[in-house]
C-alpha cells in the first residue's frame, strides 16, 4: 500500500511539470483569476517582452477593488477609471473573459470563483490577492501571488514554487450555538498568532470544520494568510460536492459524477503525517472581537483589551496598537462604541452571510449616529438576497444596501472610514489605515456586527438572539 | 531584474513588528499601472500627517537616515496583501536590503522577483544592530556570495540564504525566461492532464 498523504501533498505531486534538484518546483496553474490593481504591470511585461497569455481559457478577470457600490456609471476617480479601462484593454488583446462592473458575474473574485464552479477540488488556482486562499474551501490549492508571478503565471501557465510544508489546524468538538466560522478563525489567529503559518499550507480538520457550511468554510480559508499561510484548505466531502453540482463552470451529468469521485479521493488519507499540528478546542470558542492593529489582536465579547503589565514581548507595538486604536487598557469590549458598520468583504458577503446578518437585524433599528453599509460579494449574491427580501431587511433597520465590490475591505472606492471613525467590520484585517487613513477598525462576524449595529457598542450576540439585550 | 552581489549601506532601524503591506505602501496609491514612481509613498502614513506634512517623529524623516538602503525590521515583516507595489515602493525609495528576524511568504517572494536582498537573522542580533543604528552613521556592508554581513569595525556576521535564491539574486535571473527553457515540458504535461 502507498505511504498516506495529504490533500496537499495529493495536489502538489498531480502538479509537478518539472523538478531540479535544489530548485524549486515547476508547478501547472489550473486557474489564474484576474483583478485590476494587481495585473496591469503584469500585461504590460507581457507587451515589453512580446509574450502571449498561454492559456487564456484558464484565466478569468473581473473588477472588484475598485468599482463604486453606488452610482456605477460614475467613476469619479479618474485614476480607479484609467486602471479598469486598463484591464478592460488587456482582457481584450489577450483574449480573456472578463466580468467587468456591469457584467451579471461581476464580483469580488473570491466570490464569484466558487459561485461559477470555476473554483474545485483539486484545482491549482492563484489570483493575485493574498485572500486566494478562501477557495481552498474546496479542497483546492489556492494562494496569492504579486504582479511578478502574475505576469509568470500569465506567460507560462506554471509557477517557481518551493513545496510548502504541511500544517494541520485540528479543531476538536463543535461550535456552540450562535458561533461562527468567523469567531473560529479569529480564535484560531489570537491563539496562534499571525505568523504562525508562515512557510506552510494549512489544512483544517476535525468535527467542527466538517460540521461548517461551504461558506463558513470559506471564512475560516480565506483567513489562513493573516495565520501566516498563503494557502488554507480542507479536504473535500459531499458537502462540496453538493454546492459544486450545477453551476456553470462544472461538468454536467454522468461526467459530473465522476468529476466528484475523483474530487472525494483527494481527501487526506487517514494516517497521513503533517509536518505541524496544532489543536483548538471549538466548545472554548467565544464569538470575537479584534481590539488591535493585527488580527491577531483578539478576544472574546467576555474579554478586555490587554493590560500592558501582562504583555511579554513587544510590549510596544501593543501600546501603539491601542494609541491607534483610541482604547484604554483592561477596557471591556463590550463598552467600545462604534460609529460605522460594514458587513462585506471576500470574508463574509455570500449569501449566508447577509442571511446570518439579517436575522439580527430583523424588526430593529441601527442605532442614529451610525453608517451602516451592506455590500453583497456579487451581483448574484445581490440579486438573490433582493429575491428572498433581505434588502427590504437591511434598509428597513436602516442600512445602505450596495452593488458588490471589495468596497469598505480597504477603502480602494468612496467606502472610507474617516480618521478617528471606528468601524464594527465583517472583513479580515485591522491594520492602520485599512479602512481609511485614521480609520479603527475591529473585526468581528456579520451577526456581531449586526447587532453591534442596533446596540451602538459591541454586545454578545448571543444573548442579543436569546432577547436578554434590547 | 537587476544583478546584486553586494552592497553597503546606511542602516535604518525600524523597530516594530509585523510590519503589514498596508503599512508599506497605502491602497490609495494602488491605482498606478506602472511599477515605478512608488518610493515616495513608502511607509506613507508614517511618513506624513494628513494634510501631506512630514512628521517629525518618524525617525525615517530625519536628515541622518537620508540616503538609507539597508531597512532593519522585526519580525513578519511584509505581512498582509500580495501587492508587489511593497517592494517597488522599498526598492523604488533605495532599499536594497533588508534584515528581520523572519519574513511573510508572498512579500519574500515579491521582493526576490524585484532584487531585493532579504536576510533572515536572529532577533538578538537585530536588536544589537537596531540600537547601533538609532542615530544614524551606522553601515553595514552585505556580501551575497561570502553570505557574510560586515559593519565598519569588521566584526563579521555570516547569514543563511536559500542557495537557489541566492544564485537568482546575483545573477539577476528572469524567471519566465528560465521557465520557458521547460516549455517543452510545459506542453508534455498539458497533453498528458488535458489540461
Amino acid at each position: 500500500m502507498s505511504k498516506p498523504k495529504t490533500v496537499i501533498e495529493k495536489i502538489w505531486e498531480k502538479h509537478v511539470v518539472h523538478q531540479e534538484e535544489d530548485k524549486p518546483d515547476l508547478i501547472y496553474i489550473d486557474q489564474h483569476l484576474v483583478h485590476e490593481v494587481t495585473s496591469p504591470q503584469a500585461f504590460e511585461g507581457l507587451r515589453l517582452n512580446n509574450r502571449k497569455v498561454r492559456r487564456p481559457d484558464l484565466t478569468f478577470a473581473t473588477m472588484d477593488h475598485n468599482v463604486p457600490t453606488k452610482n456605477r456609471d460614475v467613476v469619479k476617480d479618474e485614476i480607479s477609471r484609467k486602471q479598469m479601462e486598463t484591464l478592460r484593454k488587456n482582457c481584450e488583446d489577450f483574449g480573456i473573459k472578463l466580468a467587468d462592473m456591469f457584467h451579471p458575474d461581476q464580483g469580488i473574485v473570491h466570490v464569484i470563483g466558487p459561485q461559477l464552479g470555476l473554483t474545485q477540488p483539486g484545482k491549482t488556482i492563484v489570483c493575485g490577492d493574498s485572500h486566494t486562499s478562501t477557495h481552498g474551501a474546496f479542497g483546492a490549492l489556492a494562494f496569492g501571488i504579486g504582479t511578478s508571478e502574475v505576469e509568470h503565471v500569465l506567460a507560462t501557465q506554471t509557477l517557481m514554487q518551493e513545496k510548502p510544508k504541511t500544517l494541520n489546524v485540528h479543531v476538536k468538538g463543535d461550535l456552540g450555538p450562535g458561533v461562527t466560522a468567523k469567531d473560529l478563525i479569529l480564535a484560531i489567529i489570537a491563539k496562534f498568532g499571525v505568523k504562525f503559518g508562515t512557510g506552510y499550507v494549512m489544512e483544517y480538520t476535525g468535527e467542527a470544520i466538517r460540521n461548517l457550511s461551504m461558506e463558513g468554510r470559506m471564512t475560516v480559508c480565506n483567513m489562513s494568510i493573516e495565520g501566516g499561510a498563503r494557502a488554507g484548505l480542507i479536504s473535500p466531502d459531499e458537502k462540496t460536492v453538493e454546492y459544486l453540482r450545477g453551476r456553470e463552470y462544472v461538468p454536467k451529468g454522468e461526467a459530473f459524477d465522476k468529476k466528484a469521485e475523483e474530487w472525494l479521493a483527494l481527501a487526506t488519507d487517514e494516517d497521513a503525517v503533517y509536518d505541524k499540528t496544532v489543536v483548538i478546542n471549538a466548545e472554548e470558542v467565544e464569538p470575537q472581537v479584534s481590539w488591535g492593529t493585527n488580527p491577531s489582536m483578539c478576544v472574546p465579547i467576555s474579554g478586555t483589551t490587554p493590560s500592558l503589565e501582562s504583555v511579554k514581548e513587544h510590549k510596544e507595538d501593543v501600546k501603539r496598537a491601542l494609541e491607534y486604536m483610541g482604547l484604554e487598557e483592561n477596557q471591556p469590549i463590550t463598552s467600545i462604541e462604534i460609529d460605522h458598520v460594514f458587513i462585506g468583504s471576500c470574508t463574509n458577503s455570500r449569501l449566508r452571510d447577509l442571511q446570518n446578518a439579517a436575522e439580527i437585524i430583523k424588526g430593529k433599528k441601527v442605532k442614529d449616529g451610525i453608517k451602516a453599509i451592506v455590500v453583497p460579494g456579487s451581483f448574484t449574491v445581490k440579486l438573490e438576497a433582493e429575491k428572498l427580501g433581505i434588502d427590504k431587511i437591511f434598509i428597513d433597520a436602516g442600512f445602505e444596501w450596495r452593488d458588490s465590490g471589495c468596497s469598505m475591505c480597504l477603502g480602494m472606492n468612496d467606502d472610507i472610514v474617516p480618521a478617528g471613525g471606528r468601524c464594527a467590520s465583517t472583513s479580515n484585517r485591522n491594520f492602520e489605515g485599512r479602512q481609511g487613513n485614521g480609520a479603527r477598525t475591529h473585526l468581528v462576524s456579520p451577526e456581531m456586527a449586526a447587532a453591534a449595529a442596533v446596540e451602538g457598542h459591541f454586545v454578545d450576540v448571543r444573548k442579543f438572539k436569546s432577547g436578554v439585550l434590547s | 531584474m537587476e544583478a546584486i552581489k553586494e552592497h553597503k549601506g546606511l542602516v535604518f532601524p525600524l523597530n516594530r513588528t509585523n510590519v503589514d503591506t498596508d503599512q508599506i505602501i497605502p491602497k490609495q496609491f494602488l491605482k498606478r499601472i506602472e511599477r515605478t514612481g512608488f518610493g515616495q509613498f513608502v511607509f506613507y502614513n508614517w511618513r506624513f500627517d494628513d494634510n501631506g506634512n512630514k512628521r517629525e517623529d518618524f525617525a525615517l524623516n530625519k536628515s541622518q537616515f537620508a540616503g538609507t538602503s539597508v531597512l532593519l525590521a522585526g519580525e513578519n515583516f511584509g505581512c498582509g496583501s500580495s501587492r508587489e507595489h511593497a517592494p517597488w515602493a522599498l526598492l523604488d525609495f533605495g532599499f536594497k536590503v533588508i534584515i528581520a528576524p523572519s519574513f511573510a511568504d508572498i512579500f519574500y517572494n515579491n521582493a526576490l522577483k524585484n532584487g531585493i536582498i532579504l536576510i533572515k537573522m536572529e532577533e538578538s542580533q537585530i536588536t544589537e544592530w537596531m540600537k547601533e543604528a538609532e542615530n544614524g552613521a551606522f553601515y553595514l556592508s552585505i556580501d551575497l556570495e561570502k553570505q557574510e554581513i560586515q559593519d565598519d569595525e569588521g566584526n563579521a556576521v555570516h547569514f543563511d540564504i536559500p542557495s537557489y535564491h541566492k544564485e537568482k539574486l546575483i545573477n539577476g535571473w528572469d524567471d519566465i525566461a528560465l521557465t520557458l527553457l521547460n516549455e517543452d515540458k510545459i506542453k508534455a504535461y498539458e497533453e498528458a492532464t488535458q489540461a
